[in-house]
């Protein structure tokens, strides 16, 4: 080698060792993870995720895989029961309403810290209810989505607001005042979103300086570490090698978490996590696609199929096709749709046909309300007499897609489509991606008819129906041209509105019978278990029918 | 040479310019957009219009576009609205580009080292079982699906074998120190020889897929050109000389069969970042590639644009490498 060619090899060779020598490697010290103390466990729980969180602050997320990350950090006053969606005390031991359901008087748990040592008590709530009120209109209208859906407005429109301030009697006493009554309140409070947070992180990490630009939102530095009083605590989040770590924390207020981490995984692919799982390095994940299940349990895993909390309808725009506002022809179309042979063919074990448009783990369900039998026949008889025996029908399903509560929309469209076709129904078939012109679609009333669903937040019949139909002026299924819909809207106000709980379950009962009997707003289908699985070494999952997991009980053996 | 080198660079500046007026314009004619993304099956018509005005959706297309254009002209693309929403869109093109590299530069690699001896080899036996055999493989190379050959690789290396991971840039449990954010580098700069080796392991599997087109097309090309060569009146007269066989393969048969192959190459590196779209999703590895799936399917239109852009350049300039290495090669290009 000439000196000539060998120059800028050596140049490159010294550069490496200069970099090399600068280069500090800021490993831990204890480096690679083991067991958890010659307990025959191990001491990470690795867990396969689909996405990446959004945002680590709950209050500007929206998404699934965001919430089940901050779930493990955060606690919020009111918590939801292991193994069910019934509310329960968590950071408030317990609460009660005034006669007219606008003040609540919450009794704080004593003891509790947030992860950076500040303490726990009614004035912290305060903060945190403050800074939820406090948004800028950016905010509202785009990542606080959830407290502008339950709550209505911020304070610079005090008048749309639900709630209305908050006040800290003594350290273990807060009370919240609304501008009304509502069945959803407490439940509401369970909502990941509304967690309880540390006022000084808050504070300090200017949390709610939220921006708008070009087409996104620009968070504060709040938002990538947030504090909460939870088992666990961020420990890092390595976005080159998409991981999220949590480390548990030591200083947890209630019962330990058994596993001293829990690393999520980020891999979007489905396919690539069930190979995860398979190759034994992810110990689970969720939402497991339904034609895998049994294939997944044959290898060992266990498939835990959650309590369905959702529903899937065929929703009616009769705005768009007039014929729709017949209730002989909604009728007619609902006993056309063969459902039992839908949850039998194309739907998950544990599906069911739906009776009422929420499932029967909410609140206010009526189980005397008999499903629609399914008979073409007299479809056929109730479109003629309507005078719709040629009834076209312009109806849409997305693609690009699959949800719980609809796994594979074109084989439930397919079956549908076939239904209709046999009671001479002249449908039109239209496709569009989910997001690429399908939830515009819905939501622009460019369809007579489209399959869609809904997975509930919490207990609250409002959530489903309340969600769906109580806005006459503005909703998907143009109520507003109907006959029935200032009724149902104003049942449904009135409704929520109840304080007595016995009274209100009543209120409900009555209108899911209405909705399925007198009006049919959309067609209610069925209700999906959403899945998730772990391998046979996991244990003490418990799964949630919100999907709202908690995974400081999880132990991962050997 | 120089003054080719900088007409060239100027007309990428031309192009860029048109292509992110067009590319602005066509993200959003798109059916879809950030707001159904943000809010999906939540989107009423009241929270869809109040959401877009928050964004400035509402305004002309052409107040949008110019508040796009004056902010990235000072380097400013904006934040991504759902890959990793608040964050910068270029800072995101930055952090994940090393993984793409990594998995590109190992792929051609592989192509390149497997693919040029071979098609050599294989135009000398000419007819031969290693001749058939390796267009048969070459063949396969380029019929096969990358989801395909990669669920297969998984399979087998990965499930069946447990010698290679399935998928991911390195294993949850190690605690790597990040400097470059190449995984390789950094474990050998910081001494963690585990974590550079780990990430390597890694690398294998998405590696072998992406690089079986590439190299079927080097292959094939190399076959072609060296039997080309082999047949030119120089290469006889040099053996008549009684020049020694290594002189004549390395002066005058590879020499001149490189020069179609070097192209290729350089068509092939850039054709990589299509191929590796599907390679970095079904291998979860965080590249440019699954990100600017993701970034579609969400409409993300800040990182779209920035990648978009990013990958125009990135092909326009290996072109013009490759133009340059032409000219090393060949000399009758410097005189033109």
């Amino acid at each position: 080698m000439t000196i000539r060619k060998a120059a800028p090899l050596a140049i490159a060779a010294s550069l490496a060792l200069t970099m090399g020598a600068c280069a500090q490697s800021d490993r831990d010290s204890s480096g690679k993870s083991g067991d958890s103390a010659g307990s025959g466990n191990k001491d990470t729980f690795t867990f396969g995720a689909a996405g990446a969180p959004e945002v680590f602050d709950p209050f500007f997320a929206t998404d699934g895989e965001t919430f089940r990350v901050t779930r493990q950090m955060m606690e919020g006053l009111v918590g939801v029961k292991a193994g069910s969606a019934e509310i329960e005390p968590e950071l408030a031991e317990k609460w009660e309403p005034s006669a007219d359901g606008k003040e609540w008087t919450f009794t704080l748990r004593e003891g509790v810290k947030f992860t950076d040592g500040e303490a726990f008590n009614a004035a912290a709530v305060c903060a945190n209810f403050e800074r939820m009120y406090t948004q800028n209109e950016t905010a509202l209208a785009g990542p606080a989505e959830y407290w502008a859906g339950n709550m209505g407005g911020s304070k610079d429109k005090p008048d749309e607001s639900l709630y209305s301030g908050c006040e800290a009697k003594d350290d273990k006493t807060a009370v919240i005042k609304l501008t009304s009554a509502t069945s959803k309140f407490p439940a509401m409070l369970s909502l990941d979103s509304f967690s309880m947070q540390s006022p000084k992180a808050l504070k300090d990490g200017n949390a709610n300086d939220v921006k708008a630009q070009g087409e996104a939102f620009i968070y504060p530095d709040y938002a990538k570490n947030p504090v909460g009083t939870g088992p666990y605590k961020l420990e890092k989040y390595d976005e080159a090698n998409k991981t999220v770590t949590l480390v548990a924390n030591d200083d947890y207020w209630g019962e330990k978490a058994k596993t001293k981490k829990i690393i999520f995984k980020i891999i979007p692919d489905e396919s690539t996590r069930r190979q995860e799982l398979q190759a034994g390095s992810i110990d689970g994940y969720d939402l497991p696609n339904p034609v895998d299940w049994s294939g997944l349990e044959s290898e060992g895993n266990k498939v835990e199929v959650r309590p369905a909390f959702n529903i899937l309808y065929v929703g009616l725009n009769p705005e768009k096709n007039p014929k729709l506002k017949d209730l002989k022809v909604r009728k007619a179309l609902y006993m056309a749709l063969n459902r039992d042979q839908l949850v039998k063919t194309q739907l998950p074990e544990g599906a069911s046909v739906a009776t009422n448009f929420i499932p029967k783990t909410v609140t206010g369900f009526n189980s005397s309300v008999k499903a629609v039998a399914y008979n073409p026949n007299e479809a056929k008889k109730l479109l003629q007499e309507a005078g719709a025996e040629n009834l076209e029908l312009n109806f849409a399903y997305p693609s690009e897609v699959s949800r719980p509560y609809m796994p594979n929309p074109q084989k439930i469209y397919d079956a549908l489509k076939e239904d209709l076709s046999k009671v001479g129904v002249k449908v039109t078939t239209t496709t569009k991606p989910w997001n690429g012109g399908y939830l515009d679609g819905v939501d622009n009333g460019a369809f007579d008819a489209w399959l869609l669903g809904w997975t509930g937040d919490y207990d609250a019949a409002d959530n489903f129906l309340g969600y769906h139909f109580s806005n006459l002026a503005s909703n998907d299924f143009h109520t507003k041209v109907t006959d029935y819909g200032k009724t149902l809207s104003d049942d449904l106000k009135k409704a929520d509105a109840t304080v007595d709980e016995a009274e209100r379950t009543a209120m409900y009962e009555k209108i899911n019978q209405q909705v399925i009997e007198d009006y049919l707003p959309v067609l209610p289908l069925t209700h999906s278990p959403p899945a998730i699985v772990v391998s046979k070494n996991v244990e003490g999952l418990v799964v949630s029918p919100l999907t709202a997991e908690e995974f400081s009980t999880v132990t991962v053996k050997k | 040479m120089l003054r080719f080198i900088i007409r060239r660079l100027l007309q990428m500046v031309g192009v860029v310019l048109v292509l992110s007026l067009l590319l602005f314009m066509w993200l959003r004619n798109l059916p879809g957009g950030p707001v159904s993304a943000m809010l999906g099956e939540r989107a009423t018509p009241e929270t869809r219009a109040a959401l877009e005005k928050a964004l400035g959706m509402d305004q002309p297309i052409w107040v949008q576009y110019w508040k796009f254009i004056s902010r990235a002209v000072r380097g400013d693309f904006g934040p991504s609205s759902a890959v990793l929403p608040g964050r910068d869109a270029f800072q995101i093109f930055l952090d994940r580009f090393p993984a793409t590299i990594e998995l590109s530069a190992l792929a051609i690699t592989i192509a390149i080292v497997l693919g040029i001896p071979l098609g050599y080899i294989a135009a000398r036996r000419a007819g031969s079982l290693v001749d058939n055999a390796s267009v048969i493989w070459s063949l396969i190379g380029v019929a096969v699906p990358v989801f395909f050959l990669a669920f297969l690789l998984k399979y087998v290396f990965a499930i069946r074998l447990h010698w290679l991971p399935v998928s991911g840039r390195q294993s949850t449990d190690l605690d790597a120190t990040r400097i470059t954010g190449f995984f390789i580098l950094d474990g050998i700069l910081t001494r963690e020889w585990d974590a550079a080796w780990d990430a390597f392991l890694h690398l294998i599997l998405p590696a072998m897929a992406l690089a079986t087109i590439p190299f079927a097309v080097i292959f094939r090309i190399t076959r072609a050109a060296v039997l080309d060569v082999l047949d030119e009146d120089y290469v006889r007269t040099a053996e008549s000389k009684g020049l020694l066989t290594r002189t004549i393969r390395s002066r005058h048969v590879l020499r001149n069969a490189m020069l179609p192959v070097v192209t290729t190459i350089g068509l092939q590196i850039g054709g990589l970042l299509a191929g590796a779209v599907l390679t970095e999703k079904v291998f979860a590895l965080g590249g440019i590639g699954d990100t600017l799936a993701m970034a579609f399917e969400r409409r993300d239109f800040a990182v779209l644009q920035v990648l978009i852009l990013a990958a125009t350049i990135i092909f326009v300039v290996v072109n013009l490498l490759v133009d340059i290495a032409y000219a090393v090669i060949d000399p009758r290009v410097r005189t033109r």
